[in-house]
């Protein structure tokens, strides 16, 4: 098991008290595997991203739980020194990071500056161009690329020039956050396929892929887990989870999800009424009870636990 | 019936053709889809239809009359439009109470018990309950409550014609399919012509009977929903489809980078 995140609680602190963004979440990665956390916005999947990371940066706080990545206990690592596992053991591209990169920078001092703030002056210059000319070349970008300024790169050439910046110390996991947000519809494709390839072909060695966008995440994803209101309500492996999914949300949010496909026009495509509760003070019980259409009596004082419905797939509801 | 044929050109200095002769027909209880990606035209060619912007040629017609001979108050009388990112175009201390008074000031020619009766009834089309949703301050709504109040200050005041630009941008799945279905039903029950402008061809493809497939301010393809997605004949509509991901297959994935 590369990541083995039990039980992890995380809250934000804020005047009025504590929101539960992530309340209760368990989570494993192997080796050479791609899982997918999919949620509607504020369900905490982002959070769990950053807290996955070990970058529990105030006003959120790690406040129960424990992250293992390679053994080794993250939070035990204080956090001015988590610096040394960030990009080697573990690394992250954020939501939106194709706009961050500096437009008046060549790509090349774009990786040198990722460098120099990793590792200082300890990594000659040259031997970090060298390193970046051979991972340019892997993702499919010329070298000329690492000459030209990233106003001037295109969408796909910045996608690839990002993730040439998070993979270059190839670290064991990578955590992509919202990768397919803003991009056309092609250029969200060929990313997918990027995403896809720097695991096969071993440039990194699992990912962690959080979207909104469930059509996406099955394009790639060995697994799914689906989180509401701060907690995993289910996860499985991605074709029996698409095929039929247990928890009742799950269930709704994926007969919510519009494709170009035959079956959208033979129905009449039902959301979900309502909203999520408020994590300040979460509600006592199920927190999808208010909205579930199975809802008992149970569902309403006990929070159901989640636990193993079938091999290797976990769900949190009373039903099973 | 409207009618529409344009040709629209906006200049920056040098000549850009954002609209280039484009020119499509709809009528009333239908939903057409205008799709395309950013720089297709589709935006502009909403804003002609809105008389925003004038077209350097071609005409547009609204049952039979060239748009730019009727005026504004009554055009916008039958013609609405309802934009994306609701949030840059309305003053966010209003309550929603303020904003359809303020649409009927501009429109109105109705008693106060009709007014009130109005836009109960355009509340409810959208799902919301009026006594809630009247009393509340624009900034007090999330994404999702905002653009269905701002679809219902359109359809207060009872056009024949909406157009809708990203309805559903700022909106989660679950509540997106909720509306989406409140769209349908404007065509469906209440015979409203919609336009649904969008870079999303799965959410034209379930709510709309006909789309119009746009590409650098040409119209490539069009035909009804399934003509188009399903059987699409342009090799820039096919692409696009085929780079949409789906539930029931998955991208050929290589492993060649």
């Amino acid at each position: 098991m590369l990541i083995e995140a039990i039980d992890v609680k995380g809250y934000y602190s804020i005047p009025e008290g504590h929101v539960h963004a992530v309340d209760g979440c368990t989570l494993k990665l192997r080796h050479e595997e791609i899982v997918g956390i999919a949620g509607e916005s504020g369900c905490g999947k982002s959070t769990f991203g950053k807290l996955l990371m070990g970058y529990d940066k105030p006003p959120l706080r790690m406040v129960s739980g424990i992250i293992t990545i390679d053994g080794v206990n993250i939070y035990d690592i204080p956090r001015n020194e988590r610096k040394r596992v960030w990009g080697s053991t573990i690394a992250m591209i954020p939501q939106y990071s194709m706009n961050s990169l500096n437009p008046t920078r060549k790509a090349r001092n774009l990786i040198v500056d990722a460098m120099k703030e990793k590792f200082g002056s300890s990594v000659p210059k040259n031997e970090m161009i060298e390193r970046a000319k051979g991972r340019f070349k892997d993702l499919g970008l010329s070298s000329t690329a690492l000459d030209m300024y990233s106003f001037e790169l295109s969408g796909g050439m910045k996608q690839r020039t990002v993730i040439a910046i998070s993979t270059l110390l190839n670290p064991k996991a990578l955590i992509v956050d919202e990768p397919t947000s803003a991009l056309d519809v092609s250029t969200q494709r060929l990313l997918l396929e990027l995403l896809y390839y720097i695991v096969k072909r071993k440039i990194v060695g699992s990912m962690i892929i959080i979207s909104h966008d469930i059509a996406s995440l099955r394009q790639i994803c060995d697994s799914l887990c689906i989180m509401y209101a701060g907690k995993i309500v289910e996860s499985a492996d991605m074709e029996k989870m698409i095929e039929h999914p247990l928890h009742p949300y799950a269930k709704l949010l994926l007969d919510a999800v519009v494709t170009p496909e035959p079956e959208i026009r033979k129905r009449k495509l039902e959301g979900i009424p309502g909203a999520p509760p408020q994590l300040l003070r979460p509600p006592v019980g199920c927190r999808f009870s208010e909205r579930c259409p199975y809802v008992m009596d149970r569902c309403k004082s006990e929070e159901p636990p989640y636990s193993e419905a079938e091999p290797d797939r976990f769900v949190a509801c009373w039903l099973y | 019936m409207t009618k529409i044929f344009t040709t629209g050109f906006i200049g920056l200095g040098e000549k850009i053709v954002a609209v280039n002769d484009v020119s499509f027909n709809c009528k009333s209880g239908e939903v057409i889809g205008l799709i395309g990606e950013s720089g297709s035209g589709k935006t502009t060619t909403a804003r002609l239809i809105l008389k925003l912007l004038s077209a350097t040629s071609g005409q547009i017609f609204f049952k039979g009359k060239n748009i730019w001979t009727i005026p504004n108050r009554e055009y916008y009388r039958y013609v609405q439009g309802v934009f994306q990112d609701p949030y840059s175009s309305i003053n966010p201390v209003y309550k929603v109470r303020h904003l359809f008074s303020n649409t009927f000031n501009l429109f109105g020619e109705v008693s106060k018990s009709e007014l009130s009766q109005r836009v109960d009834d355009a509340l409810e089309l959208v799902h919301l309950e009026p006594e809630e949703a009247l009393e509340k301050h624009i900034d007090e709504l999330s994404g999702g409550q905002l653009q269905r109040i701002l679809l219902a200050n359109s359809l207060f005041v009872n056009p024949d014609v909406i157009l809708t630009d990203e309805p559903t941008s700022m909106i989660d799945a679950s509540l997106r399919v909720i509306v989406l279905n409140v769209i349908k039903e404007l065509s469906g029950k209440h015979g409203k012509l919609i336009m649904f402008i969008t870079h999303d061809i799965s959410q034209a493809f379930y709510v709309c009977d006909r789309i119009i497939v746009m590409y650098r301010g040409k119209i490539v393809e069009q035909g009804s929903a399934e003509e188009v997605v399903l059987s699409p004949q342009h090799p820039y509509t096919k692409r696009l489809i085929a780079d949409v991901p789906k539930l029931k297959q998955k991208f050929e994935l290589s492993i060649k980078g």
